[in-house]
């Protein structure tokens, strides 16, 4: 089997500030960061031949060619299922390379998801047929849908919401000093996450759920060999692929045989230990899309970083903190920086291996970013 | 009353609600190889069959997993229980709970089918077995 492994390269990133106003358009947004990436790389628009998106991002491609001045592009793909697609725009943009489908790709997403549309706000119809089995009775919201899956789980092995929390408090942690975050400065107590209103009793508090933002976030890559010449020490792609399953949906599980547990998640793990050539034990930094906080418990538990149903012991004795076994979310994560649809946490990834991250973890060589639907490996090149 | 969402029938879903409105609930059974599925698609993934009937589900079965559901920034008097039912015939299907409150709602417990207009909107609703509303 061909193998993608270090065959590509990260090799610039940008962003907007993230705000609940940005006061612009998506595709300004979208433009600002995809120039500062470029410019990071020390490359120019002309050198960027094709582009990997989110299907459902709103930036066009060849608006976004005529803002930033991209002459030519040879390649585009879109990523299904919203943010737990988000690690495959990467896996998108690495085949493209690999294959020599094109030179340079940039990736990116950008929205005004707080002063536009709102994720947290219920859907109203029409609906798509598909939605027919879930609208019609409340599940209007992704925390609702989510929720009804986490249940199972809390069920299953005697979670609490007390327990979620544990989590939340250690990304606004590290969200408190990392002065990119939307939550600089501003950490939570378990007790004020137990204060928070509930969103969807008795699983999610408003201090579970991720925040709404506006922000534009791109990153830029290429070929390994290529990326050597280039202005910033390249990340390398070791591992990138997806976890799509049948009977899976796309944003939660009710169908699997077991729902306690996250399938998609375990068959992704499986293949980025196969295709790295590595196992739990050598991730240095796990980045978690975590749009709620009990994802993160699945995921550790599907990645084998703790057994079944341990994930909340695994948090609670200090695992995922600075400093502990394995340093989770470390900018803060969807909950503390901002939510551009998981992409943050990828441009994170890539800090933490440059060594100019915030909360800096020295010596990290590995990152798993992990969307569960979607997840990659990044290493030092 | 809380708020209800039409559903946007189309060819694949139909006879799930000319069901509801009978008061039958209802489940894709492949013709072929008589394999249930829900949520219905129109080739069946076990046998690749586009031949398929409709049987009559019990309307019994357990409480899988549940949540309340109110919305999420605005007061809610409307919160309704919101359930994933494991159905005897062994399919899950997505539905409300009703005639407990929340305090009393136990994963496993029993429950079974009836059909009720939700702000105007004909569904399956589940009480539990044997009694409540």
């Amino acid at each position: 089997m061909l193998s993608i492994r270090g065959a590509a390269a990260i090799v610039g990133i940008g962003q907007t500030e993230f705000s609940k106003d940005s006061g612009r358009s998506e595709l300004q947004l979208c433009a600002e960061a995809v120039r500062a990436a470029i410019a990071d790389a020390g490359l120019q628009p002309a050198d960027v031949d094709g582009a990997v998106t989110f299907t459902i991002d709103p930036n066009d491609e060849l608006n976004l060619m005529r803002s930033v001045g991209i002459r030519q592009m040879r390649w585009t793909s879109r990523t299904p299922f919203g943010g737990g697609g988000s690690s495959a725009t990467i896996e998108h943009a690495t085949a493209a390379v690999v294959s020599g489908a094109a030179d340079v790709v940039v990736v990116y997403r950008a929205f005004n998801e707080r002063s536009g549309r709102r994720f947290g706000q219920p859907m109203a119809g029409p609906l798509p047929p598909a939605m027919n089995w879930y609208l019609p009775y409340g599940l209007d919201t992704p925390a609702k849908a989510y929720s009804l899956w986490f249940q199972r789980y809390m069920h299953r092995y005697g979670v609490s919401n007390e327990d979620f929390g544990r989590y939340s408090v250690v990304a606004r942690r590290h969200a408190a000093t990392n002065p990119n975050a939307w939550y600089y400065e501003r950490p939570i107590t378990l007790a004020d996450h137990q204060a928070s209103r509930w969103i969807v009793e008795p699983i999610l508090r408003l201090l579970d759920c991720c925040q709404e933002s506006d922000g534009g976030v791109a990153l830029i890559v290429t070929r390994a060999d290529r990326a050597k010449d280039l202005r910033r020490p390249p990340v390398t792609i070791e591992a990138a692929t997806q976890g799509n399953t049948i009977f899976g949906e796309t944003i939660f599980n009710y169908y699997h045989d077991d729902i306690s547990r996250f399938p998609e998640a375990e068959y992704t793990a499986r293949q980025l230990w196969e295709t790295a050539g590595i196992g739990p034990e050598d991730i240095d930094v796990a980045m978690i899309y975590e749009n709620f906080s009990p994802v993160v418990f699945y995921q550790l538990e599907s990645y084998g970083f703790c057994g079944p149903g341990e994930a909340k012991d695994f948090i609670a004795d200090g695992n995922i903190d600075i400093g502990g076994k394995l340093p989770v979310n470390t900018n803060g994560g969807l909950l503390g920086e901002g939510y551009i649809h998981g992409m943050n946490n990828i441009l994170e990834g890539v800090r933490q291996l440059r060594g100019d991250a915030a909360n800096q973890v020295e010596g990290a060589e590995l990152v798993l970013c992990s969307a569960g639907r979607s997840a990659l490996v990044l290493g030092r090149g | 009353m809380p708020h209800a969402v039409s559903p946007t029938v189309d060819h694949d879903d139909e006879f799930f609600w000319n069901g509801v409105a009978e008061g039958r609930l209802l489940v894709r059974r492949c013709a072929q190889c008589q394999r249930l599925q829900h949520p219905p698609s129109p080739m069946c993934p076990w046998c690749g069959s586009l031949e398929w009937d409709v049987q009559q589900l019990s309307g019994r079965g357990t409480l899988h997993s549940w949540i309340v559901s109110q919305h999420p920034s605005v007061p809610d008097d409307m919160a309704r229980i919101v359930a994933l039912v494991e159905l005897d015939e062994g399919v899950r299907l997505v539905s409300n709970l009703v005639g407990i409150d929340a305090a009393e709602v136990e994963n496993g417990m029993p429950l079974e089918v009836l059909f009720a207009e939700v702000d105007g909107v004909a569904l399956p609703q589940f009480r539990p077995a044997g009694g409540g509303a």
